[in-house]
């Protein structure tokens, strides 16, 4: 009985070890991904799918990292406003509209965060603050 | 020894039988049916009338005209849709492109998607939406037509709600089924296209219905 308290605790003490060990940067980028997440699959999956795979010349995939880079700071915008016009990714071009969808400053990072760091994909954590800056200056 | 031989094999000879008599089953036939009696060489028989898909006529994305005879001797696969549509569409012809793959070089068998935004949805709009999601040939098509004989097609004779509603995303609400249809024309499965299980099922029931013996085709 004694043992396996002593167990336990041993446990415990690992798990807390482990967590303290973890940067306030990586808990934030997990909260940010996990939110994201769910943000994704109410708002863009039926479109863009569930491994962003997109559909044929329809829909893109969301898995150009290097379109992703480029157009970092604008990407908030077309969440929140659409898209329209020809737009290139991986190599195929796409001309249909993405409809707006009015979603939070904060709900836009997350769900960046998710696809910056899903398919493929690997940018740092887009939080809240540099969402609502990118936000003040679309066009 | 021997015993356990015995035990094992009366195992895998019953397992077989569950899963050869499942393989088996018969599709249901949905909708509407009434009994009629005849008299046939003087005795009485008492058969069954289903519920069909009536007459129709509608417009390809090639411009050609596809009547209800177009599609004699062919199961199909029915589903309403509109090009323009944000919420379930794309994920429905995501799933509907997995029939399309597996049945295209298949005879007697064909897909309809009948847009229920006619005035938006042009045959040149359908051609190019088609061309977009890689649809080729005449195995998948897209129908436009008047927009009343649509939605009483889709709610009266394959049992698929579609409404204009302006609050809605995109304008309508419809539900996001895949109907199947056998030679007959007859509804034989209604399946959620929007999950990806029971589009599966769907291409089973497929299989089924094409092993199926032939009948007698109605009209």
């Amino acid at each position: 009985m004694s043992c396996k308290l002593v167990g336990c605790m041993i446990a415990l003490v690992g798990i807390l070890l482990v967590a303290a060990c973890q940067s306030d940067e990586s808990l934030e980028f997990k909260r940010y991904y996990s939110s994201g997440a769910l943000v994704y699959q109410q708002h863009c999956q039926n479109c863009h799918g569930a491994n962003g795979e997109g559909l044929s010349a329809l829909i893109p995939p969301l898995s150009d990292s290097g379109y992703l880079k480029k157009n970092l700071r604008l990407l908030p915008c077309y969440i929140k406003n659409g898209l329209k016009g020809r737009i290139i990714i991986n190599g195929k071009t796409f001309e249909d509209s993405m409809p707006a969808d009015d979603l939070s400053p904060v709900e836009i990072a997350q769900v960046l965060t998710y696809i910056g760091n899903s398919f493929g994909n690997k940018l740092n954590t887009i939080n809240e603050q540099s969402a609502q800056k990118n936000l003040a200056d679309c066009r | 020894m021997r015993n356990t031989l015995i035990i094992a094999l009366t195992a895998i000879l019953l397992w077989s039988a569950c899963k050869s008599g499942s393989d088996k089953k018969a599709l249901p036939i949905y909708g509407n049916r009434e009994p009629i009696t005849k008299m046939v060489n003087g005795r009485q028989e008492t058969d069954t009338i289903y519920q069909t898909i009536p007459p129709f006529k509608f417009v390809n994305q090639y411009g050609d005209t596809i009547s209800n005879k177009t599609l004699n001797g062919d199961i199909y696969v029915v589903d309403f849709f509109f090009t323009t549509c944000p919420s379930i569409c794309p994920i429905m012809h995501r799933n509907m492109l997995k029939v399309y793959e597996t049945f295209k070089n298949t005879g007697n068998f064909k897909i309809i998607s009948h847009t229920i935004d006619p005035k938006h949805d042009s045959v040149p709009v359908l051609k190019k939406y088609a061309d977009k999601l890689g649809i080729t040939g005449n195995k998948w098509w897209f129908l436009q037509g008047k927009k009343e004989e649509v939605y009483t097609l889709a709610e009266k004779n394959y049992l698929v709600a579609v409404k204009q509603d302006s609050s809605a995303s995109g304008g309508y609400i419809h539900a996001g089924y895949f109907v199947l249809i056998d030679k007959q024309k007859r509804i034989r499965g209604s399946y959620d296209g929007t999950d990806p299980k029971q589009v599966d099922e769907l291409i089973a029931d497929i299989k089924t219905l094409q092993a199926e013996p032939d009948q007698e085709i109605v009209q």
